[in-house]
Order: C-alpha cells, then structure tokens, then sequence
C-alpha cells in the first residue's frame, strides 16, 4: 500500500517517513479559530518508537496542530491513531486509545499532592498501567521530594515534570509534548530534556512541539518544520543540520 | 438565655438545611460556571415526592427514594437539557435554568394542586424529645439536625476521600485536563449534577413537613440559597457551609427579638410611636440575608471564601 508515503510532488522538501504502519497519521489537517484559518493542511506521519521535533517560528501553527489532534481545536480533515479516526472523538476516549496529551499550560491540579496528581494520571485503577506512583517518583527522584506537597507551589520546572509524570502514569502508547520548556531556565530546561530523552528510551513515541533546537536534535529521530500552517520541511536531524536554508527561511527571527 | 439557646439551636439545624442546598448549588456552579435558577424547583420537587410515597408507603421509605428520584430527574436534565444548551453560551444556560424553574413550578401545580398538600412529619418522629426552659423541643428537628450532619459527613468524605472526589475535584477547575487524562468529564458532570438536585431533594423532603409544602416554596427558599452561595463565595463548599450557619443563625435569632428600632435608638430621640421607631427586629429578619449580599458584594465581591467574582 502506496499510503504510507507522503505524496512528494508538491513538498519536494518533505523526506518520507520509515515505511510501515504509522502511529499517527495527519492527512490535510485544517483548523480555524472563528473566522481566521489557521491550518492549511497539514500532513504527518509518527510511526511506532518515533520521537518527532515540530519546529516553527511562533504563530505558524504548531500548537494549533497539537490541539487540533486532540480535539482541543476542531479538527478539519483526517487525523488517524493506530489506524481509528479520532477526529471528533470525545476526549477521554482519545486517551484511552493510549493518545497522551502534555498541554502548553501544564494544568496541574494546585490543590492537590503531587502523589494524588499522578493518582488521576491513571485512567482506570482496576487496570493501571506499567508503573505505580512509587516507581514514577523512583524515576524522577526531583519529584520524590516534593511527593506530598501541593502541586500549586511547585517550581515551572517541577510543574512540568509532573505534568509528563502524570500522563505516563495512563500508559499512553504516544505523547504529544507542547511547549515543555517555555518559560523555564537553562538549567531548568537541560532537566526537562533529559526527562523527555528518558521517556523516549521507555519506547513511548514522541511528538515534541519545541522551539528550542538544542533539545529538539538531541531527542528526536526526524524534525518536521511548519510555516504559515503547513509542514514545510521533514526530515532527519543529520540532514536538518545541513540545511541552513531550511533555517533561515523557516526558523531564524 | 433560653431565647439564645433556641435561637442557635434552631439557627444551626435551618443553616444545615440552607447548606444541604446550597452545597449542590455551588458544586454546580463550579461545573456550568452560572448559577442553576432551577435549583430550589428540585427542593420542591423533593418535598413533593415525599408527600406523595409518603402516602403510599412510609417516611422512611420517602427519605431514601425522593432524593433519588429528584437526582435522576437532575440527570435526565443535565444530558438532554443543559449539555446541548452549553454549547450556545453561559447566557443560554441562565435562560434555561430560569425557564425550567418556571416549567418546574408549572408541572406541581397541575399535579398537586396550587394549594399547600398536608404533608406531616411522620409520627414516630412527632413527639417531644426533651423540655428546656419550660418549653417542649421536637424530636423531628434533633432528626433534621442528624439528617444534614451525616450528609455533611458523607459529603466531604465522597469528595475529599475517595479517588472519584479526586476526579470531580480536579474537572471542576480544569474539565479539558481531565478529559486528557482519559476520565469521561461528561459522565463526571452528570453525576455531580444529579447529585446537587438529589442534595437539594433530601432537604426538600427534611424541610417540606417542617415549613410547609406549597407551589410557592421553590421561589421563597431561592433567593436566600443563592445569597448563600454568594455570600460564601462562588463555587466554595466550605464558604457555603460558613455562610449558611451564619444567615440561619442570623435570621432566627432576629426572629426572636422583640426590641423595636426604637429601643436601640431611642437615645436619638426616635419615638417609639413613629413609623420608623416601632419596626422591630423580628420584622426585619428576613431582610437580613439580602442586605448581607448587598454589603458582601460591595466589600468583598468573591465572596467569604471564594477566589472568583461574580
């Protein structure tokens, strides 16, 4: 079957992705928000194991594209998971199809413990998933300190690692990751990475969305770069690194 | 003395009653984000119900199923009524509530009557359980008392306690979130939604035999559950809690005050024979929770305990 492939003719700069059954799998996907269109079809592939970057300058739809995959946005077009439709689908069934969400704000609970916020991570207590809570914090030992403290008065950093804790605590099969080290400090945000690099050696597929390159070409086995609301460039890290003219179309301000 | 203990014991037992209803009101309005004008309806309802079974069966029995019953219509009104008219807006929703209230009121009348229906504390609850100062006190509202302390109870632990009260706790602020992490927040809203009308219910059947139970009990109790939930500050259980002792202290206690406004400022001159001086307390009580909303929204507008404005 012909479909894996994306269809190269219009985007020569769009590399085909590893054959085989793709995760997920973004045919023409367009957005709106009100009147204003914001997605002009957008296509991608995740195959199973993938860590994809999503790279972009801010406005041109990454996010957007993010939402619109979980129904956050309405999704116009087809957006596949493990070969379902999932356009329109209610949110918690989306989930449990094992489609992990990590948002750009982060919603931790506050007034919650660490602990209980990794406890509503799990989607179904009869059938919880590869690891309890004491193993996660195991993991994570920066947040093994802070396991009883309310989530509200946690570091940026902290939020953040909880907020990926909590979603692989559902078993999600793939995590979409928007933002995650947006307004966090250097140290902060090599902390983060390291976490997301972590995940991804779990065998959990990955879609980071990620402005900052140094984070996004170390984790990542291909990068997808969007402009005005559509993928403009795919391809694999070595030969993303090649292409200043990619960059400096496409990402430098 | 005596006038203080009464005063308090009977403040404490309506404040309990005011909070079983205005406890659902708040979890409600923490979920929809507008105030449910329909919620004393289901207090009505609940009233109702119990007259009804009560007629053909037992109190006991009434006690159990009216609360359920008013919850299952709260579903029902919930997943055919508010979910689809969510998706025009919160003005929408203010006007369907508004409107059920009136349809609420519309539907007892014809069933019922437009007349009060002689529905009575149950006899194995209408004695005297102790004298104090000379005065007999009613066992029904030591059992009232009883009645809304295991609700509270039973409450807090369901949502303070349990991993459901985690989820509903958690989709209350951050519905999408929830969803995400894979727990049906509709199916969550729902239940809550019956809940609060069930809660509202129970007080309807605790409180109907002991005001009185008429077409016009929905839009007395009303107003005075909204100031709770105001005064308390939106979407706050605890400030509700708080509120509603202190208007059903507050207004009972004034109820029992025999001074005038001339016996207060009298050293004004105001005259005791004027039209101003011989208001009395008592008179003006049910005044009091509405001037407190009025003060609270002008010194503080979220409310005792709440952290958003009206």
């Amino acid at each position: 079957m012909s479909d894996f492939h994306v269809d190269t003719a219009h985007t020569p700069d769009i590399a085909p992705p590893p054959s085989g059954e793709p995760m997920l799998k973004v045919s023409d996907l367009h957005a709106y928000y009100g009147k204003s269109h914001v997605l002009h079809g957008v296509n991608m592939e995740i195959m199973p194991g993938e860590v994809i970057a999503l790279l972009g300058r801010n406005g041109v739809g990454r996010s957007t594209t993010a939402k619109a995959i979980m129904g956050e946005v309405t999704p116009v077009g087809s957006v596949k998971f493990k070969g379902q439709e999932i356009g329109g689908m209610p949110n918690h069934k989306i989930a449990r199809l094992g489609l992990g969400y990590v948002p750009e704000s982060r919603d931790i609970f506050p007034t919650m413990t660490v602990r209980q916020n990794l406890m509503l991570g799990v989607k179904d207590l009869r059938n919880p998933g590869k690891y309890d809570v004491d193993q996660m914090l195991d993991m994570f030992p920066n947040l093994r300190s802070r396991a009883d403290n309310m989530a509200g008065v946690l570091s940026g950093g902290e939020k953040q690692m909880l907020t990926m804790c909590r979603t692989l605590m559902g078993d999600p099969e793939l995590i979409i990751i928007d933002e995650p080290t947006e307004g966090l400090a250097p140290k902060i945000v090599q902390q983060v990475g390291d976490m997301i690099a972590e995940i991804a050696k779990s065998g959990v597929s990955i879609l980071l969305v990620e402005q900052k390159l140094s984070i996004a070409l170390r984790i990542a086995n291909r990068v997808y770069v969007m402009g005005h609301g559509e993928i403009v460039y795919g391809g694999t890290p070595a030969d993303f690194k090649t292409r200043d003219d990619v960059r400096k179309e496409w990402l430098e301000v | 003395m005596e006038t203080i203990v009464f005063s308090l014991l009977n403040g404490v037992i309506y404040g309990l009653l005011l909070f079983m209803l205005s406890s659902g009101l708040t979890l409600i309005f923490s979920m929809m984000g507008v105030l449910n004008f329909a919620h004393a309806s289901f207090y009505m309802l609940g009233a109702y119900f119990a007259y009804t079974i009560m007629g053909v069966s037992s109190f006991w029995l009434a006690l159990f199923i009216a609360p359920v019953l008013v919850g299952v219509i709260g579903m029902g009104v919930e997943k055919w009524g508010l979910r689809r008219v969510h998706a025009n807006g919160h003005v929408a929703e203010l006007l369907f509530t508004f409107g059920l209230a009136y349809l609420i009121d519309e539907i007892v009348k014809i069933i019922w009557g437009r007349t009060s229906v002689n529905y009575q504390v149950p006899d194995s609850l209408n004695f005297t359980l102790f004298t104090l100062y000379g005065a007999d006190y009613p066992a029904y509202r030591i059992f009232m008392f009883f009645v809304a302390v295991a609700m509270l109870i039973f409450l807090w632990y369901m949502l303070k306690k349990t991993r459901i009260g985690l989820i509903i706790q958690a989709a209350l602020t951050h519905p999408h979130m929830v969803g995400h992490l894979g727990h049906n927040v509709p199916l969550v809203f729902m239940g809550v939604f019956g809940a609060g009308c069930a809660l509202a219910g129970l007080a309807g059947v605790i409180g109907g035999n002991y005001f009185i139970t008429d077409p016009a009990m929905a839009v007395q109790m009303g107003p005075i559950v909204f100031v709770v939930v105001v005064v308390g500050g939106l979407g706050s259980l605890e400030g509700a809690f708080i509120a509603a002792m202190l208007i059903g202290i507050l207004q009972t206690s004034a109820v029992s005050i025999n001074a005038s406004l001339a016996d207060i400022f009298g050293f004004l001159g105001l005259s005791p024979a004027s039209e101003v001086g011989e208001i009395t307390i008592s008179s003006m009580a049910p005044m009091l929770p509405f001037l407190l909303l009025v003060l609270i929204l002008i010194v503080k507008p979220t409310g005792l305990m709440g952290d958003r404005e009206v």
